[in-house]
Parts: structure tokens; C-alpha cells; sequence
């Protein structure tokens, strides 16, 4: 016990003396956070759209009013008008336009004799996001203009009421728990990975293996060593994380508590995986190289960034055997539902049987000589 | 005298290549033990079976009576190893790199304050011990180092290269060190050199070892006497007579005769034989002797003798370092 917490004390006492890394990999998700917080997280606004009246009459010109009201309220697309479609299917060709809303010719005279009236929305579909915001614009602004032209009484048709019980959640939000796990990830990567080979590459493990230190005590040294400084970097995530991203009640210590647990055993199953993967690594150039693949192939299918029912089946078998997946979970119902530990009882028994396979099979392969 | 370190046909094959190929040698306890051989040459290799770093293909080894390969643990107790790469935490300072490697050892805290400070006093380190190592020049660190490898009360202490890289004044005073904590501990040392004059003032007895295997295996004085004498006389005179380097040649036990102008390089095979012959051959020519010199065989001498090169390049295992891309923190 006395060796492994000399180990432990020596690679704190270092942290403590040159605490650069940890901050570089706080700092990274952090960056992250913000920037894909903001740039996913917005509705798209002013969209152009050409607008073409072939009708004139008193039914078009009331579409085209409410179409201007909604330019100017909710401001998802501005109007611009065109005397032929000629011209402005050219402009949405060439880019200047996002859409092109055609109103035939005989528009008004069917919605007078009630005879299936059509308008047409020509649209630049190589932006889907912009486009599916274009589209649910347009058909949600299309039965208020029927309810108001037939006022009918359909009471057989079913209509859907939506209940939401959280209050709303911007995607900044929805990205923090995905962000606190990368940067315990990214703690793991440096600390377990680049500086376990870069000593053992320096010779420093020549040091210990003369000493009389056991296998499983140097293998429990290096990974509790790891493990507290994630948590260190998973525990300044979950307060700045919180206040950048705007969680209400960001202090609430029954939460904040849970939360600890969560990174405690996040911190061990990434620690353990890391371990796993650099035990025979000898070479300083490999955790660099594998850096930026394992951060693409854990992070995002976890269900970070998007949610894992969108992915083909072959990447939620990654989704599966990913502690990213749980971690990201646990974090989710704890963060943005505020649940109790129990909720999150699968998530925590994931990660640690995979801490504790990942560390028996580190120790299989861990060489006690040179 | 009982034996420190017993080795018996130790052999130790990387794939193909054979790195130490059965040595066997026995080191008396209290010996200075000098491992002498040119790179690549299976000393690392013999030293790090020793120390438990690499287990031996065959063979075996004995460390204060312990076997290396199947009581590794306690040959771990018993011995105090320096590596050849500084190993100390350039973060931490000297007290808390001591303090950490003495807990590895076991040492219980009152015990370890005491020895800790005891230590840094004997390498003349007690007034830095607060400060961060990355201040220490070379030499101190290689000091503290040695009071590291010291802290556990070790009855063997094996060092690799201990002196390569620190300028002459830093050398002697590690030497210097090294001998006093020797005389105080009642330590067997087992060291590689690249120095011969550093072997050959310090060492009780030096093994040779080329190509895996021992070379040669005495003390330094009897190593330099088992080489067939190869004195040089350097002789400067007044005038040249005619006919003076053919009397040269002609003098006993001459192997080789070298002149410019005035001065004339004589390797012989008895220096004072020659030396005699050649005073009574100048008075005979009437020629009178400005200086005369006469150099013994050095360690060097033996080196080449035996290993039959000063200098060879030799493959070895690639070093897994590449320093450009190691984070610069020790």
C-alpha cells in the first residue's frame, strides 16, 4: 500500500508543479463546448426566399401578407419578390435565393371553388438543415392560412397535443454531458497515455522496476494516479461546464454529489481503457497517432453530439461496447433530468466491469522487466 | 572473502543475436568491479540481468546470495541500482525524489527523514535538498542519484556509466564520493566505464567484455602486465649523425622506430632495457641527449589489445525514445 501511494504521490507532486496539462486538457472541451454549443445549437434565420405571384388575386396576396408577418416575427426567412419564375429559379441556381415559393396562376379561383389550391416551393437542397427549416415553416404556416380561408368544422380529425415535462433544453446544454466525459478523456489520454509512454521511454520506469514494487501494486500506482487527476479535471468541468452552458441551479450539491460519483467511475473505466491500450506501447509517437482516431471513434457515437437511434447498425455496436455511451448517459439523466443515482445504476455497473476487465487484462500483459 | 555477485555461463539471446554470451566471473564482497567494453558490446545487458531488469536466456546469477531469475524480490532489496539515464523528477526536489524512492523501499517515515538527510550530506547536496532538481547541474544530479540508489542501505551497488557526460570536475568528485561511501557503507560496486583512467585508478579488478564475451579478467596492474610491453621512448637530441636511425633499430627489444628531425619515437618491448641501451649509444656517437621520456602501458593499451579496436560501430536495439516528440517534463 505504502508503494502504490508513492507512486501516486509522485505523479501528483509532479502535476502539481507543472499543472500545464491538466489546464491544455480542460481547456479543449471547453473550446468545444462553446463553439459547437453556438454552432449547432441556433435556429436558422433569414433564409431568403423568392416569392412569385402569377395569381393576384385577394386569396394570394392574404398567403403572401402572412408569409411577410412571419419575415418579420419569427424572422426564420426573409421575402423577396419576383415577376417571373424564370428569373428567380435562376437566382436559386446560382445561390441568391435558398428557395423559390410559386403561387399559380389559378390559386385564387381554386380556393374559391374549394378545389385542392397548390402552391409550389422550389428549394436549394443541398443544405439540409437549411432546407428542412425552410420546409417546417412553410407547413406550419399553412393551416393557420386554411383554418382562416375554411373555417369547417372537421372535429374527426385527430390532433396532436405535445406535453413537454423538462423545461426546454438548448443544445449547448444537451452537449455538456458529452463534454465533461471528453475531458476526463482527454486527461486519461495525456496523463495514462503520452506521459506513461514518454517516462517509460525516458527510462523512469527503470527506476521503479529495480525497487522491490509488485506488478499489481506499480499497475494500481500509475492508474489511481491517472484516476485522481481526471477527476480533478472532470470535477472543474462539472462546475465551469454548468455556468458556460447555463444548467439552472448550477450549485445544487445533492446533484453536484452525484455527479462526483459519476466522474469517479468515468474517470476509473477511461484510466483503465487507456492503461490497456499503452501497456506494450514503447514507442512516444503511438498515443499521439491514436489521439485523434480514439477520440473520433469514442466520442461521437456515444450519443454526444446526436442520438445513437439516427446510426446505422454497425456504429451502434460501437455505441454498445462504448464507456463513452454510459458515461454520456449517466450524465444526461443526472444533468438535464436531475434524477437520483439510481437512475443511473446500469450506466455506473457498465463502466465499472469495464474498468475492472480493462485493468485484469492490463495486468495479464503487463512485463515486469525490460 | 565470500562473493557479492556469483555468474555462471549468464547468456542472454535477443532473436538472432546473442547480446551476452556465457560469461562467467565472480565478484568478491567490498570490490570495486569495473565492466569495461566498447558500445554495443553486451554491457548493459549483463548489467540489467543483474538487476532483475531482463531475465537471462540461460545461465545463472547469484546477487549476496540470491538468485536473479528466481528471487528476483530479494536480490530487488539487497542491490542499489544507477541507471544510465538520470531517472530523478526534474519537477521535484531532491528531498521529495529521495522521499519517494525510499517509500518505494519500504522505509517507515522516522527512519526515512533520518537517512534521507544523512544521504544528501554525504553527497553534499544537504543545502539544495528543498530545491527543485531541474536547478542541479549535471554532476548534482548524478550525486543525488547515487544517495537515491544508497537510501535502502543496499550491500551492492551497481552503477552504468555514472560518470559519461559530466565535465572532468563533476567526474572526480563522483568518483571521489563513490570511494569514500564505499570505505563508510561496506559496499560492493559493480560499474561500467568509458573511462580508462577512471578504471584503472578506482577498480580492484576489471572484465573486459567484447562481443558478449570476457575478454580478459584481472586486476588493472596485472591486465597491463599481460600485454606484451609496448613502451614508448621519446627521445629528443642534439645533432643526427649519419647512420643514427639504423643504430636506433638496431637497439635490444625495438618493435618500431619513428624520427623527425631531432626527435625520434621508440616503441619497445622493455622500456628500461632500451632505455639503458640507447644512453650508451648516444655517448658512444658523442650525441648529447636534450630529453627523454618514457611512457608505460595504460589501460587503453589493454583495451585495444584485447577488443582489438578503440572504436566500432555496432547495431543495437533501437532506443524506443525519439525525443522530438517527448513531452518535455523531466
Amino acid at each position: 500500500m505504502h508503494r502504490i501511494l508513492a507512486i501516486i504521490e509522485r505523479d501528483l507532486r509532479r502535476f502539481r508543479a507543472s499543472p500545464a496539462l491538466i489546464v491544455i486538457s480542460m481547456i479543449m472541451p471547453l473550446v468545444q463546448l462553446v463553439i459547437l454549443g453556438y454552432a449547432f445549437g441556433g435556429k436558422v434565420k433569414h433564409l431568403n426566399i423568392g416569392v412569385v405571384d402569377r395569381d393576384h388575386g385577394l386569396p394570394a396576396v392574404r398567403l403572401k401578407e402572412m408569409f411577410q408577418a412571419v419575415a418579420a416575427n419569427a424572422q426564420t426567412f426573409d421575402t423577396v419578390a419576383y415577376a417571373d419564375s424564370a428569373g428567380a429559379l435562376r437566382d436559386l441556381r446560382v445561390g441568391k435565393v435558398n428557395g423559390v415559393l410559386e403561387i399559380p396562376p389559378d390559386f385564387s379561383r381554386k380556393v374559391l371553388a374549394g378545389a385542392n389550391p397548390r402552391v409550389m416551393l422550389a428549394e436549394d437542397n443541398t443544405d439540409q438543415f437549411s432546407s428542412s427549416a425552410m420546409e417546417g415553416a412553410m407547413t406550419a404556416l399553412l393551416p393557420s392560412y386554411n383554418q382562416t380561408a375554411l373555417p369547417a368544422r372537421t372535429t374527426a380529425a385527430a390532433t396532436l397535443a405535445t406535453v413537454e415535462i423538462y423545461p426546454y433544453v438548448p443544445y449547448i446544454q444537451f452537449l455538456l454531458p458529452g463534454t465533461i466525459v471528453l475531458a476526463i478523456f482527454v486527461t486519461a489520454m495525456i496523463g495514462g497515455g503520452i506521459i506513461y509512454i514518454d517516462d517509460k521511454a525516458r527510462g523512469l520506469h527503470e527506476g521503479y522496476l529495480v525497487t522491490p514494487i509488485g506488478k499489481f501494486e506499480l499497475i494500481l500506482g500509475f492508474n489511481l494516479a491517472g484516476v485522481a487527476k481526471a477527476i480533478v479535471t472532470g470535477a472543474v468541468l462539472v462546475v465551469l461546464g454548468s455556468l458556460i452552458a447555463g444548467i439552472p441551479d448550477p450549485f445544487n450539491l445533492a446533484r453536484m454529489a452525484r455527479m462526483m460519483v459519476l466522474v469517479v467511475v468515468t474517470a476509473l473505466a477511461l484510466i483503465s481503457m487507456m492503461f490497456l491500450l499503452m501497456v506494450r506501447v514503447t514507442d512516444p509517437l503511438i498515443p499521439r497517432a491514436v489521439f485523434g482516431m480514439l477520440n473520433t471513434v469514442l466520442f461521437f457515437p456515444s450519443g454526444a453530439v446526436y442520438p445513437t437511434q439516427a446510426f446505422p447498425g454497425w456504429m451502434r455496436m460501437i455505441t454498445t461496447i462504448d464507456p463513452f455511451t454510459y458515461a454520456v448517459h449517466g450524465f444526461k439523466e443526472l444533468i438535464l433530468k436531475n434524477t437520483s443515482l439510481w437512475a443511473i445504476a446500469p450506466d455506473l455497473a457498465f463502466l465499472l466491469g469495464f474498468a475492472v476487465l480493462a485493468m485484469g487484462a492490463a495486468t495479464l500483459l503487463f512485463r515486469r522487466t525490460l | 572473502m565470500s562473493a557479492a555477485i556469483e555468474v555462471e555461463g549468464l547468456t542472454k539471446r535477443f532473436g538472432d543475436f546473442t547480446a551476452v554470451d556465457a560469461i562467467s566471473f565472480t565478484v568478491n564482497q567490498g570490490e570495486v568491479f569495473g565492466l569495461l567494453g566498447p558500445n554495443g558490446a553486451g554491457k548493459s545487458t549483463l548489467i540489467r540481468m543483474l538487476t532483475t531488469l531482463v531475465p537471462p536466456t540461460s545461465g545463472r546469477a547469484r546477487v549476496n546470495g540470491f538468485d536473479v531469475a528466481r528471487e528476483a524480490d530479494s536480490v530487488r532489496k539487497s542491490i542499489g541500482v544507477i541507471p544510465q539515464t538520470m531517472t530523478s523528477d526534474l519537477d521535484l526536489t531532491a528531498e521529495e525524489n529521495m522521499g519517494i524512492f525510499a517509500k518505494l523501499y519500504g522505509i517507515r517515515a522516522p527512519e526515512r527523514q533520518r537517512a534521507i538527510r544523512e544521504l544528501l550530506r554525504a553527497v553534499d547536496l544537504e543545502r539544495w535538498a528543498d530545491k527543485p532538481v531541474k536547478m542541479f547541474s549535471g554532476g548534482m544530479r548524478r550525486r543525488l542519484e547515487i544517495a537515491r540508489g544508497l537510501v535502502h542501505k543496499p550491500k551492492t551497488f551497481f552503477l552504468d556509466e555514472p560518470t559519461t557526460g559530466l565535465d572532468p570536475v563533476s567526474r572526480v568528485a563522483v568518483w571521489e564520493m563513490l570511494a569514500r561511501l564505499k570505505r563508510e557503507r561496506d559496499l560492493t560496486i559493480l560499474v561500467t566505464t568509458h573511462y580508462m583512467d577512471e578504471a584503472d585508478k578506482l577498480c580492484d579488478r576489471i572484465a573486459i567484455v567484447d562481443h558478449g564475451k570476457l575478454a580478459a579478467l584481472d586486476s588493472p596492474l596485472k591486465l597491463k602486465a599481460s600485454i606484451p610491453g609496448n613502451n614508448i621512448l621519446e627521445v629528443s637530441v642534439s645533432e643526427v649523425p649519419p647512420g643514427w636511425m639504423e643504430t636506433l633499430k638496431a637497439l635490444p627489444d625495438v618493435a618500431e622506430v619513428k624520427g623527425e628531425d631531432h626527435v625520434f619515437r621508440i616503441s619497445s618491448l622493455n622500456g628500461p632495457r632500451t632505455t639503458v641501451a640507447l644512453m650508451e649509444a648516444a655517448r658512444a656517437a658523442g650525441v648529447t641527449v636534450n630529453s627523454l621520456s618514457v611512457q608505460s602501458t595504460t589501460l587503453d593499451d589493454v583495451f585495444v589489445h584485447y577488443t582489438g579496436h578503440q572504436l566500432r560501430d555496432a547495431l543495437q536495439a533501437p532506443a524506443a525514445a525519439s525525443s522530438a516528440f517527448i513531452m518535455q517534463r523531466n
